[in-house]
């Protein structure tokens, strides 16, 4: 399989990533050497095998749910790009 | 440069425990040594010499009345990718360029815990994407060691700066992470010791995320017993890390210098790779030729899916880094650039932030977990990992460890690859395998090629079974005798 400049634009834009359009080609290049390369994959027999998400062998932990951290409104703003009286400042986004 | 500089982990926290030398005498030589470095190596990222010298008068404190941890009083260097309170933490990215975390990450914690003084945030490839640190946003970082024309050398990458650090004296142990070799090669590529141990024995909370499944913060050091020191003061269970392992951490000091008789060696004949230069074989066959010596049974085994390691690698990680970093949107934390409307302020500041080879990692990822590419590329990947840990779980019914090669090459000059992504990616071929199974894996300095440069061999074991790797890697490190340094023009 591969991708066409247009595959690009568009996963650039599910990626969030603005791409200019002079980058693309390029980029579809670089992206067409990567995928072409992992290709080979489809010569690996994996009828009937398990896909592998984790290499940990204990089931997931669950923890008494309860509140073990907060009053911290400071050190959660700290780093916001913009904030105000104890919020975060974003840009609009209902109409 | 002070001579303290050049002892070991374990000989300086002996001089420290006896009063012979005192950490704020430590930290004040090791700031000073690593400042002086930094506009030749480019190796750190930040320093906070209030907070170094506070906490060597911590531990001076402690050492005085005859107390103090596993490491007390020793500056170690964290790579950037490690949340240190109150210190810049970026990633060596651009998005994160003006982050300070307001918590510790559990690693360094436990590590100050065990007496740890904080020295300085080290450069790395941005993200962790990388193999020769040269992604960072900060510029490459130069390897102590220099080529045969004394051109500039990478350390490798991604956790190049730690390493550099280690090699060049400047300070006693440093953190990497390693997600696809992150530690082992960079550690093979400076002549020193790199430690990945089993997926999970050290937390990952407040380390930044690149591929979740496969990351594995550990340790750089100048021996065997230092890296055991080191892990063992990193490692331990974290509730705050669902993923880290619950069992109680093994006296991986104490393995270091037990008998390596009788052990079965694994040797895979797929780790014989087409180019590999001919000074890594012979190597590797010194290795083999040093155990058999020890004692150990050398066996011929095979791993038969490791030529699939890396492009299953190259979907899972983008993959898993797609999402982890689907965070940096520009609202909470780190850059944010303007635009027309909320969809172009987060694509503006994902463009301004990320570089390219994290940019291209994301695109990768988004790609193969979008509708219709799914089951072709990610879950067969997912199941070619699982092919990976089935060759170990076979190979591991008949041998205690498994020794190969860290790296395809000796340390490469800097721009040699930095145009060829998947020539860049081949330098994780023999690491790689070892993240896809979550076993234990390090690099230990095995000799010099040609050109006087480092050359590492890897020993893999089972999970779990840090311990036979810590007495192997121990053996080898006996039998080789390695002591080269880079001459010092830094």
């Amino acid at each position: 399989m591969s991708v066409t400049a247009d595959d690009v634009r568009r996963i650039a834009r599910l990626a969030r990533i603005a791409e200019p359009e002079d980058r693309l080609d390029a980029l579809t290049g670089e992206l067409n050497g990567i995928l072409n390369w992992i290709e080979q994959l489809n010569e690996v027999d994996v009828e009937g095998v398990e896909a592998m998400t984790t290499p940990v062998k204990f089931p997931l932990p669950q923890r008494v749910d309860n509140v073990t951290d907060g009053d911290c409104r400071e050190r959660v703003l700290a780093n916001a790009p913009k904030s105000d009286e104890g919020f975060f400042v974003v840009p609009k986004s209902v109409e | 440069m002070s001579d303290l500089l050049k002892l070991s982990l374990d000989e300086v926290t002996t001089k420290l425990k006896a009063k012979e030398v005192s950490a704020t005498e430590l930290a004040k030589d090791a700031l000073a040594a690593a400042q002086a470095a930094q506009p030749a190596l480019n190796a750190f990222t930040a320093f906070d010499e209030d907070k170094t010298l506070a906490m060597a008068a911590a531990s001076d404190e402690k050492l005085a009345k005859g107390e103090g941890g596993l490491i007390e009083g020793a500056p170690i260097a964290i790579k950037d990718l490690f949340a240190v309170e109150g210190v810049s933490t970026t990633a060596s990215s651009n998005i994160l360029k003006d982050f300070k975390p307001t918590y510790e990450s559990t690693v360094t914690s436990t590590l100050w815990g065990n007496g740890g003084v904080f020295l300085c945030k080290t450069s790395m490839d941005e993200f962790a994407m990388g193999s020769s640190n040269e992604t960072a946003n900060t510029g490459p970082v130069n390897n102590p060691w220099t080529g045969a024309n004394g051109e500039m050398l990478t350390p490798g990458g991604s956790s190049g700066g730690s390493a550099a650090a280690v090699a060049a004296d400047l300070c006693f142990g440093a953190t990497g992470t390693d997600t696809g070799g992150s530690i082992r090669q960079p550690a093979a590529f400076t002549g020193t010791v790199g430690v990945k141990a089993t997926y999970g024995r050290t937390s990952r909370w407040g380390t930044i995320a690149f591929a979740s499944s496969l990351d594995h913060p550990g340790p750089f050091a100048k021996t065997v017993k230092d890296s055991a020191i080191m892990l063992q003061a990193m490692s331990g269970h974290d509730p705050k890390d669902s993923t880290s392992l619950p069992n109680d951490v093994p006296n991986f000091v104490a393995a270091c210098g037990q008998s390596v008789k009788g052990l079965k060696i694994g040797v895979p004949k797929e780790y014989r790779v087409d180019g590999m230069p001919e000074e890594i074989e012979k190597a590797w066959q010194q290795g083999i030729e040093w155990l058999k010596a020890a004692g150990c049974e050398i066996v011929d085994i095979t791993l038969p899916h490791t030529k699939y390691a890396l492009p299953a690698y190259y979907i899972v990680a983008p993959a898993e880094a797609s999402s982890n970093l689907a965070r940096y949107d520009g609202m909470r934390y780190g850059l944010r650039e303007e635009g027309e409307d909320l969809t172009a302020v987060y694509e503006n500041t994902r463009a301004a932030g990320f570089g390219h080879e994290v940019q291209r990692r994301i695109m990768i990822g988004t790609y193969v977990l979008s509708a219709g590419y799914y089951d072709a590329y990610y879950l067969r990947a997912q199941k070619v990992r699982t092919r990976i840990l089935e060759d170990f779980d076979k190979a591991f019914q008949t041998v205690d460890a498994i020794l190969t090669p860290s790296a395809p090459s000796a340390a490469f000059a800097l721009g040699s690859k930095s145009d060829d992504p998947i020539a860049m990616y081949l330098n994780d071929v023999f690491t790689v395998t070892a993240n896809l199974a979550g076993v234990p894996a390090m690099s230990v300095p095995a000799g010099t090629d040609k050109d006087g440069l480092p050359l590492g061999l890897q020993i893999i074991t089972r999970a779990l079974d840090e311990e036979t790797m810590f007495k192997v890697g121990h053996a080898i490190e006996d039998a080789a005798g390695f002591n080269a340094k880079p001459e010092k023009w830094w």
